[in-house]
């Protein structure tokens, strides 16, 4: 993968879209995602069984959005969360920590080692807890490598994930929530649905009841997951999923929830598995 | 344990507004449509600071979910909700009062917050700061800023 080259063009087309929040379109359903001219992706499927009739389709965040963010993501020169895979990736290769070790000395290469660990995380481990990708970056660096941990909601952190998951990309979504998942499961199912704070939401009631509508100026999805970790350009940065569910919560005035914590970790199972089917899509382009 | 926190705050006479004669939020009483009959303050509202607390963050954010003609000049209003535009002739004084304390009694499970209310509610924060709230008696909105509200909205009578 060569992103290298193209990096400044990257900064011009973020700044350039920063303000892009302009959008009055329904979302385009008729919009097909392509990248790079070769991997189409699936960004609608039917409902899985479990949802029990909740949404007549599930359709990832990139519908939402306005056709110049969308485009964004259709190509990876243009897509600014290549700046921060880059970053990912020479992480990868790099040596740190006591033990001598990076990441491609054990897993060698992340094409072949990571392929498809995106679509089916979190899931529960061994030991019967439940770990997002986080959890098991953390695990190698602290016990393989003697190496510190990286801050959930850190740039480094980030940046691995999102080179981790690009090598899921256009694989289907496709989380276990059965056997030892399904009191997680249950768990984040129940916070999903119970509303939150002074102004009395639920998860549900801006993205199951409102999706399509807009509060303010934000057209609302249904707060698929598969997209992330996302560049967004109101940030230009990357944005962790528990840092887009912290921000969600605390919009309800409520106290919200510790990124990396039990709870969220069960909320992105539930989520996740409500995207069953769709594309992974990481890292995606938000406005 | 929610009955509980309502009978302490009831007790020490948590809110100011007890002592000014307003009605506390949790001594509100709705006739079974959700009206309000009575208003909260006796003072009369004033529809300019109702139009301040309707397109403000911090307050009402009526906006957010509600566009009407009232408001047309404030950018991205949202559609959660419906159009406001004429809403006066749709509803009586007492049943918007109703709607603007807490909606519930009028429309079950509504997503609209309650703006004038401290019961039946989880995981309170300190504002948006997603901390850990510092007080519970704590309502979206004051009394007066309801009247006020709801002053503005009784001036939309377009047909
Ligand atoms: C007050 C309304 C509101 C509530 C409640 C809410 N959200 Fe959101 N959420 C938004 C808005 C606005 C956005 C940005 C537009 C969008 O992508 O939908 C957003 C975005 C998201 C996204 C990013 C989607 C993408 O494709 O980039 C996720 C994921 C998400 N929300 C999940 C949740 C979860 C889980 C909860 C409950 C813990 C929740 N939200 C509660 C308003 C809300
Ligand atoms: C988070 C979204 C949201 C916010 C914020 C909100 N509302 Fe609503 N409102 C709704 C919804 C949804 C309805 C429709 C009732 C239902 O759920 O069936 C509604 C209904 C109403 C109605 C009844 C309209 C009719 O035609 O019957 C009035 C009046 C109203 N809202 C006024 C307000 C005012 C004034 C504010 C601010 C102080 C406000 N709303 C804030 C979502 C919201």
């Amino acid at each position: 993968m060569t992103f290298r080259a193209k990096k400044v063009a990257v900064l011009a087309v973020a700044t350039s879209f920063a303000f892009g929040n302009t959008a009055v379109a329904e979302p385009d359903l008729d919009a097909v995602l392509v990248i790079n001219d070769e991997l189409e992706m699936v960004t609608m499927v039917d409902p899985p069984a479990h949802l029990e009739g909740a949404l007549d389709k599930v359709i990832s965040g990139w519908h939402f959005r306005d056709a110049a963010t969308r485009k964004l993501e259709t190509d990876d020169f243009e897509n600014p969360a290549f700046i921060h895979v880059e970053q990912g990736l020479t992480a990868w290769e790099t040596v740190e920590g006591s033990e001598g070790e990076s990441c491609a000395s054990c897993h060698g290469s992340i094409e072949e080692s990571m392929k498809g660990l995106r679509a089916v995380l979190p899931k529960v481990t061994a030991d019967g807890e439940l770990w997002s990708m986080e959890n098991y970056i953390n695990d190698c660096r602290e016990n393989r490598m003697g190496a510190e941990p990286w801050g959930w909601n850190t740039g480094p952190m980030r940046d691995m994930t999102a080179a981790i998951a690009l090598q899921s990309r256009g694989m289907p979504v496709n989380v276990a929530i059965d056997g030892p998942a399904q009191p997680y499961w249950e768990q984040g199912k129940e916070l999903y649905y119970k509303r939150h704070g002074l102004l009395d939401l639920s998860c549900a009631s801006c993205h199951e009841e409102n999706n399509g509508n807009y509060i303010r100026a934000d057209h609302l999805s249904q707060g698929q997951i598969n997209g992330f970790p996302v560049y967004r350009l109101k940030q230009s940065n990357m944005i962790s999923l528990h840092n887009r569910f912290f921000g969600c919560v605390r919009d309800t005035r409520a106290e919200s929830y510790e990124r990396g914590g039990p709870e969220f970790r069960a909320l992105e199972l539930y989520v996740a598995s409500r995207g069953n089917g769709l594309s992974v899509e990481a890292p995606s382009v938000r406005n | 344990m929610r009955t509980l926190f309502a009978l302490c705050v009831a007790a020490t006479t948590a809110f100011p507004a007890i002592l000014n004669a307003e009605t506390a939020p949790t001594a509100v009483s709705f006739t079974e449509y959700g009206e309000v009959l009575e208003s909260l303050t006796g003072v009369p509202g004033n529809p300019e600071e109702g139009y301040k607390a309707a397109v403000s963050r911090g307050t009402g954010n009526c906006v957010a979910c509600h566009t009407a003609e009232g408001w047309s000049k404030e950018q991205f209003p949202g559609d959660v909700g419906p159009d406001l535009t004429g809403v006066a002739t749709r509803h009586e004084a007492a049943q918007l009062r109703g709607i603007l304390v807490n909606a519930k009694h009028t429309f079950p499970e509504t997503v609209m917050p309650a703006f004038y209310n401290v019961s039946d509610l989880y995981r309170l924060g300190d504002g948006y700061t997603g901390k850990a709230a510092k007080s519970l008696d704590v309502t979206v909105m004051t009394a007066q800023q309801i009247e006020d509200i709801l002053a503005l909205l009784l001036t939309f009578t377009e047909e």
